[in-house]
């Protein structure tokens, strides 16, 4: 099974800027208006700061739950695409999301959820985080990322040991 | 109207009433945001000879053009109101989520008087006011504060301005606390509220903002937003703002042990690089800001396990070396506690290093101090002494007031070492030796800030030799003021300052960009100017005469050492006078430092100019 790339957050190198934000609503709706995002930025402070967005997940809770069938995944890339003719804004599939990455838009009634920017050269988000906590990743990218660290880790403290 | 919402909220207290001031772009234009709108709304809303208590008083809140929108640094407010401690205007700044919540809920500016009968929060839901009953948040820290308001409305957007026990029990130094590690600090913006009964301002705002030129502006913000990862804001990025306490050590300017020396022998264990070695756990930035300098430290074993607070120089030197404290668990300990309670670390530490002194000399007991030792470095006492200022228990009463009163009622020459200006407590650059700083302390209209006047910078930054004065000091802190200003004005954090290419054209074309308000860059000079003669003039009014222009004897008949040269240094009375006088004439006043009408015209105060200028 493969994995689609999503927006992947680091929570160490996120400083809670909300940047993604700004850069997200703007570019999807024209304005700053964080509730609009399609990545939400939470902070439990002090220590505690992650962006979440669509994960693009296998088999979408969000697809299941609608009861429209306004909502579908793509199989080339995997985004959830919302038919806005079809979504009432009833909002299932937001409660049904376990990553609390599906918006309401207030006044239109539909729907929001990332879609990587996909008429753009890289999500947006991602372009505006200068702290590179935010990267258009698979979830093996990640893991990668993890073994080599983890293996760096275990080797160091062999080697202090040794030493 | 963009950017902007052209209205200031007004809300009554005391008979639990609002109402909306419409405001124009012509206002707009001439006020900007920051210091100089919150300065127009005190003038506006505060009359002459308010008891800084009484419901007359009014906390004038002011955001930016800028705050909810992707210029960087921009998520700023102000707010101003006669300060309990200097009975001047005070004008505090803080950053993050809440000010872009003011924006976003559909002001540029909140004017809160009156008096609640009993403890009340406001919780302003876009456009609909309550008064909501605090009676159960009264007496609760900060930080629960805030948890408990977004539990009870059931929403983690709800963004909120708090005060704590501290300024529930009116210490004349007590801050606004907004997104947990923020404060609006100094002047005592907390104890404004808390004589009020106002618990906390609660926000929910849902507006999307909107600015001129979205591509342009996108554009210039990533630019800005790269730049800030660069060269110019390093030091703020690795060690935050504790990155000083070595730098200036080394320069025989750091405040010791009550402002007695320049230099502390232990600052190596209380260094921004020794805290980051032992007690960093993130680096954490604000709303908007891709700097990021809050350093969240804790402190992971010993008698002080588990403080866990952010911490800057100016907290750092208050209530580490001026106290003589080289612990660094218990300094974060202290910082933690002024956090929780709602006070300000910079007043609390020199307060409190003053108490420290009056004991050594034998002019406060222990029995004066219920039982407590108080010499310098011990870490026990200061964070015993912390919790009694806060809640005004014993000699905490007495500290309260600041030095200024506590050293008048106590009396027996403690007045000569009582580290304040207008009755606010000295910043964290020793003015003997950064004599161009002794000026802006001097003659700053909220007392000695560092961050209004700037004029450290001029000092440290080897602009003018350490130790030295002169009359071109005058013109110098004058431009280092107006600079300051523009940033508290058109509202960027100070720590983006050395990523512009020019902050007159930079900040001119962000706020047309921004607003569609055509802005030039001579109209962004003359805004720092109009900024400080305003504020200049509510103090004129409130009975400002050239004496309150003075700094403690402690700076003129106690020296310090260079260490550059060994050299014992005072400041003269007589070179502080000199620089004054330039100063005076650098900004248009009259010898005695009033505000010509002339002058007041100029700045477009026109309506003003009767009754201030001469």
């Amino acid at each position: 099974m493969e994995y689609y790339p999503h927006v992947v957050c680091d929570p160490d190198k996120c400083t809670g800027c909300r940047m993604c934000e700004l850069a997200c609503s703007l570019t999807k709706e024209g304005v700053f208006a964080p509730l609009l995002s399609r990545i939400r930025n939470v902070r439990i402070e002090p220590v505690i700061q992650m962006s979440v967005s669509c994960q693009l997940c296998q088999d979408p809770p969000c697809v299941i739950a609608c009861p429209q069938q306004a909502l579908s995944q793509s199989e080339e890339t995997g985004i959830i695409i919302v038919d806005e003719d079809l979504c009432t804004g009833c909002g299932w599939c937001i409660e049904a999301c376990p990553f609390g990455a599906i918006a309401l838009n207030p006044a239109t009634k539909v729907v929001v959820i990332c879609d990587l920017c996909q008429d753009l050269e890289e999500p947006q988000c991602v372009k505006y985080c200068l702290k590179d906590a935010l990267s258009l990743s698979t979830t093996e990218m990640v893991a990668q990322k993890s073994r080599r660290e983890a293996v760096v880790d275990l080797l160091r403290a062999r080697e202090t040991a040794a030493s | 109207m963009f950017a902007y919402t052209g209205r200031i909220l007004h809300i009554d207290l005391s008979d639990k009433t609002t109402r909306i001031q419409r405001v124009d772009e012509d206002f707009l234009k001439k006020y900007v945001g920051g210091v100089c709108l919150a300065a127009r709304l005190a003038y506006d809303n505060i009359p002459k000879g308010a008891d800084p208590f009484g419901p007359e008083n009014a906390l004038c809140f002011a955001t930016s053009a800028f705050a909810g929108t992707i210029v960087p640094v921009g998520d700023k407010y102000s707010v101003a109101a006669k300060s309990p401690l200097t009975n001047f205007l005070n004008d505090s700044l803080a950053t993050s989520y809440f000010a872009a919540a003011i924006k976003q809920a559909g002001y540029d500016g909140i004017v809160i008087k009156g008096k609640a009968e009993k403890p009340t929060y406001i919780f302003i839901d876009d456009d609909v006011v309550e008064f909501r009953d605090a009676s159960h948040l009264w007496g609760m820290e900060t930080w629960d504060t805030e948890e408990a308001i977004r539990a009870e409305i059931g929403d983690d957007t709800v963004r909120c301005c708090v005060i704590g026990p501290a300024g529930e029990h009116l210490v004349r130094f007590a801050n606004l606390t907004n997104d947990r590690g923020r404060q609006a600090g100094r002047g005592g913006m907390g104890a404004v509220a808390g004589s009020k009964l106002l618990k906390a301002v609660a926000i929910r705002g849902t507006n999307p903002v909107k600015v001129a030129d979205p591509d342009e502006l996108r554009a210039m913000a990533l630019e800005f937003a790269q730049r800030a990862q660069g060269s110019g804001t390093q030091k703020y990025r690795i060690l935050g703002t504790p990155a000083n306490v070595l730098a200036l050590n080394s320069k025989g300017i750091l405040p010791t042990r009550n402002f007695q020396q320049g230099v502390f022998e232990a600052a190596e264990r209380v260094s921004g690089e020794y805290m980051h070695e032992h007690h960093h756990e993130k680096t954490v930035a604000c709303a908007g800001c891709p700097i990021a300098c809050e350093q969240v430290v804790s402190v992971k074993d010993g008698p002080y396990e588990g403080a866990r607070t952010s911490v800057d120089y100016e907290s750092l030197f208050a209530l580490g070396t001026n106290c003589g404290i080289d612990y660094f668990p218990g300094i974060i300990k202290a910082i933690e506690l002024c956090d929780r309670y709602g006070m300000d670390t910079m007043s609390t530490g020199v307060t409190i290093a003053w108490a420290m002194e009056c004991f050594e000399k034998g002019i406060l007991t222990k029995e004066d101090l219920d039982g407590l030792e108080l010499n310098f470095g011990n870490h026990r006492a200061e964070t015993a002494l912390i919790k009694k200022i806060a809640y005004r228990e014993g000699i905490g009463d007495l500290l309260a007031e600041g030095t200024k009163r506590a050293s008048e009622k106590v009396d027996k020459g403690s007045e000569r070492f009582a580290m304040q200006v207008k009755g606010m407590e000295m910043a964290g650059y020793e003015v003997r030796g950064c004599q161009t700083f002794a000026l802006g302390a001097a003659v700053g209209t909220r007392g000695p800030c560092h961050n209004r006047s700037l004029a450290y910078e001029a000092d440290t930054h080897a602009e003018v030799p350490l130790f030295t004065c002169g009359p071109e000091r005058g013109q110098i802190a004058k431009d280092k003021e107006d600079f300051a200003a523009i940033l508290d004005v058109m509202m960027f954090c100070k720590f983006i300052r050395r990523c512009f290419d020019d902050l007159y054209a930079d900040s001119a074309k962000f706020y047309t960009l921004t607003t569609g308000i055509q802005m030039t860059p001579e109209e962004v000079k003359k805004l720092g100017e109009r900024a400080w003669n305003l504020k200049k003039a509510f103090n004129i009014r409130e009975g400002w005469t050239k004496d309150d222009d003075w700094l403690p004897p402690r700076c003129f008949e106690d020296p310090i050492v260079n260490p550059a040269t060994g050299e014992k240094v005072t400041l003269k009375p007589e070179d502080l006078r000199m620089m004054i006088d330039a100063y005076y004439k650098a900004r248009g006043w009259t010898e005695d430092g009033f505000i010509p009408k002339e002058k007041l015209i100029e700045l477009g105060l026109e309506d003003i100019a009767e009754e201030i200028g001469v």
